[in-house]
């Protein structure tokens, strides 16, 4: 059987996520986000995704959030009982606090928004976002194509190493090689565009009718499913947040 | 789906940039139905006349002349009607599965959504490319990604479909597969096909056209009478024609003193062996044919060789001739160091070009040498002169059709005379002119005590070169 998840439509998945995103920007406490990081992971759990597959998506984030919540700790505004003092470095109860809700809050946007986006199918999502969301069928279908070409650039770079060091160009200083070689890999791609759009306009693409989708794209029930449940969960968070007296909007914190 | 008519009167192309037309004065007319085969030697402008048709030759790529009718409207706005594949056959693929890129040219046209699995169905069936539709596009071999471009546009219900080199890109054993699909796939449409190789297609259509360069048609009719009454001009420009080979094999010849030897060899990328177990030698005056099907590292191999892949296991040793006061291993040379002792071509020219026009690209390898700028500048004009590369000095590597770049980028190699030539796939595409010329240039290399270690599929290049024959499985 699919998991659930694999049952709603691209779109809605990035329509959840991108909301997880903005609702754990609002505020910078450690309840909402706290709440958030808890109940959408069993959400995500819940909607089939492997949690070893998402830990393994999620690595970058799992080393780069533990900074991030240090560096507020570290410097950020100082307020409440100082605990450690030396040179720029102030570590107060509040500063420890905004360090903490921080780290959560990377990690929430993170789990959320790479369980949500990961394994996404490029084809489907572009065809939700030209028939439900209506963008312009030019571009979308022109960034999936682009998207496609993406994969080919790692095999590009490997090929024009290898390519220099045979044209004798290869000797000089790394900085220089790497810009000479990146240039080199810019006008390759150009031109492999030109060549894709060659081969899409000779398919018709871009032409005066009225152009059709073989893939209807549909919202279902898994995808109110998957809305309702963002919203009980998003509404939890800010509902304990409140209530708790932690909810701090960020205009907040700059003023 | 009904044929479509294709004309063109007093058409001309030229590109932009360029002081020679590639096609001038063009009067030619394909009837409903009709298969016609395109021939001219190599720059002729067989390309181009192929974009035209399909409309997407842009007003930034030129200058047109005259006109160019489809069904007696202009090419331009007849979008559809005429389905075209170009050359490389992975530039066709637009999506990521097999299924959704058939389908790519119905939507665009409009076809009710509902009609389109269908027609898809119908096209893959029809070009024999049996793959589940959700097959990733990537993972497709040249033979099936060139039948999933002939049936994206059968899909599409083109009444004329224009293949440019269908088969030059395939394992020899392939061809005969894909152009019976290409005919049983395309009958009842109108069908132009460019392609160096006279005899795949002479039974298969009525009338074979040649195009002069900067010019009209210089020759048509009936193959048989065509091949009869031009077969041996046609063949001096370049055409390959039944029954002219352009040049005699040598006997084959033992080659001198070792230069490059490989011992239980095992090749591959980061670390991950593709091929194991090889021993060759290359010898000075001698050349090597590396044979065998695609997929068995024959390409690695030759990377390896030429100094730019660490090798997995085994030795793989310059000797003191070659490596000439440097340790053995190649790939611990200087980029520099490399460039007189070993030399490579790639498979796809467009990864070795570096230079802003065809002049410059040539005195890269010459420049980094440290030769005066008299000597840069000799052997820049002598192998502008022996490719016949002159007329595009100042034009833009990039710019150039596949065969004028496949020149370029053996010449780029040989404008610094390393003592061991490995090329890969030198002779794809190429007219039979561009072929001679090769054979001519790697034999002046052999005769100067070099080696040349070819990969090819070309059997009658290997025996043109007198080659001893390594067999990779």
């Amino acid at each position: 059987m699919t998991a659930p998840l694999d049952r709603t439509n691209p779109v809605a998945r990035l329509l959840v996520a991108i909301a997880f995103a903005v609702v754990l920007v609002l505020s910078v406490d450690v309840v909402s986000a706290g709440v958030a990081l808890v109940l959408g992971g069993l959400l995500l759990l819940a909607a089939g995704v492997r949690p070893r597959g998402l830990a393994l998506r999620m690595l970058p984030v799992l080393l780069v959030a533990p900074f991030a919540g240090l560096t507020i700790a570290l410097y950020g505004a100082a307020s409440g009982g100082v605990l450690l003092s030396w040179g720029f470095v102030h570590v107060t109860e509040g500063s420890l606090r905004l360090g903490l809700a921080t780290l959560l809050r990377v990690l929430a946007i993170g789990v959320c928004g790479i369980g949500l986006l990961g394994g996404i199918d490029a084809t489907r999502l572009a065809d939700g976002l030209a028939q439900l969301l209506h963008l312009p069928a030019r571009f979308v279908l022109g960034a999936l194509a682009a998207f496609r070409l993406m994969g080919l650039l790692g095999q590009d770079w490997r090929a024009l190493s290898l390519a220099r060091r045979a044209r004798g160009v290869a000797d000089s200083g790394q900085a220089r090689r790497f810009a000479g070689q990146a240039f080199a890999l810019l006008v390759l791609s150009v031109r492999r565009g030109g060549v894709l759009a060659t081969a899409m306009e000779a398919r018709g693409f871009g032409g005066p009718g009225v152009r059709t989708w073989a893939r209807p794209s549909r919202l279902g029930r898994a995808d109110a499913v998957l809305v309702l449940a963002a919203v009980l969960v998003l509404g939890a968070a800010v509902a304990a947040s409140v209530l708790t007296g932690s909810w701090h909007p960020v205009a907040v914190l700059g003023g | 789906m009904r044929p479509a008519a294709l004309r063109a009167e007093g058409w001309g192309w030229q590109h932009a940039g360029r002081r020679e037309w590639a096609v001038r004065g063009l009067d030619l007319r394909i009837e409903p139905g009709e298969r016609i085969l395109l021939l001219g030697p190599s720059g002729a402008g067989k390309s181009t006349l192929l974009k035209a048709f399909a409309g997407v030759l842009g007003d930034d790529e030129g200058d047109g002349a005259g006109r160019l009718l489809v069904d007696d409207q202009d090419a331009g706005a007849a979008r559809g009607r005429v389905g075209l594949v170009l050359q490389a056959p992975d530039a066709n693929i637009v999506l990521e599965r097999v299924g959704d890129d058939v389908a790519f040219g119905c939507e665009n046209l409009g076809v009710p959504a509902t009609e389109i699995p269908g027609r898809v169905a119908r096209a893959t069936a029809a070009v024999g490319l049996l793959v589940p539709q959700d097959r990733s596009t990537a993972a497709l071999s040249g033979g099936q990604q060139q039948r999933l471009a002939v049936a994206g546009v059968l899909a599409m219900g083109a009444g004329a479909v224009l293949l440019d080199e269908p088969t030059a890109n395939l394992d020899p054993r392939g061809v005969p597969e894909v152009r019976d699909a290409v005919l049983a796939a395309t009958a009842g449409a109108t069908l132009v096909v460019v392609e160096h190789r006279v005899d795949v297609w002479r039974d298969h259509v009525d009338r074979i056209v040649v195009l002069e360069p900067g010019g009209g048609v210089l020759a048509q009719g009936p193959p048989d009478r065509v091949l009869r009454e031009q077969g041996s001009a046609l063949a001096a420009a370049g055409v390959w024609i039944p029954g002219f080979v352009p040049r005699a094999a040598r006997s084959p010849r033992p080659g001198g003193a070792p230069l490059l030897a490989a011992e239980a060899l095992a090749v591959g990328r980061d670390g991950a062996a593709v091929a194991r177990g090889i021993d060759a030698t290359a010898r000075a005056g001698g050349a090597l044919a590396v044979l065998g099907p695609n997929g068995v590292g024959k390409s690695t191999f030759a990377l390896t060789a030429a100094g730019l892949l660490p090798r997995v296991a085994g030795r793989l040793e310059a000797l003191p001739a070659l490596a000439d006061g440097l340790r053995a291993d190649p790939i611990r040379w200087r980029s520099r160091e490399l460039l007189p002792r070993i030399g490579c071509v790639f498979q796809q020219p467009e990864h070795q070009f570096v230079a802003p026009t065809v002049r410059q690209e040539l005195a890269v390898g010459p420049r980094a040498l440290r030769l005066g700028e008299q000597a840069v500048s000799d052997r820049t004009t002598e192998m502008l002169e022996t490719l016949r590369l002159g007329a595009l000095a100042d034009a833009n590597p990039f710019t150039l059709s596949g065969g004028e770049q496949r020149r370029l980028s053996v010449a780029t190699a040989l404008a610094t005379a390393p003592k061991v030539l490995v090329v890969d796939e030198p002779t794809f595409g190429q007219d039979a002119l561009t072929w001679a010329g090769l054979v001519d240039l790697f034999g002046r290399l052999l005769d100067e005590a070099s080696s040349v270690l070819a990969v090819t599929h070309d059997e009658r290049f290997a025996d043109a070169l007198g080659a001893d024959r390594l067999v990779l499985a």
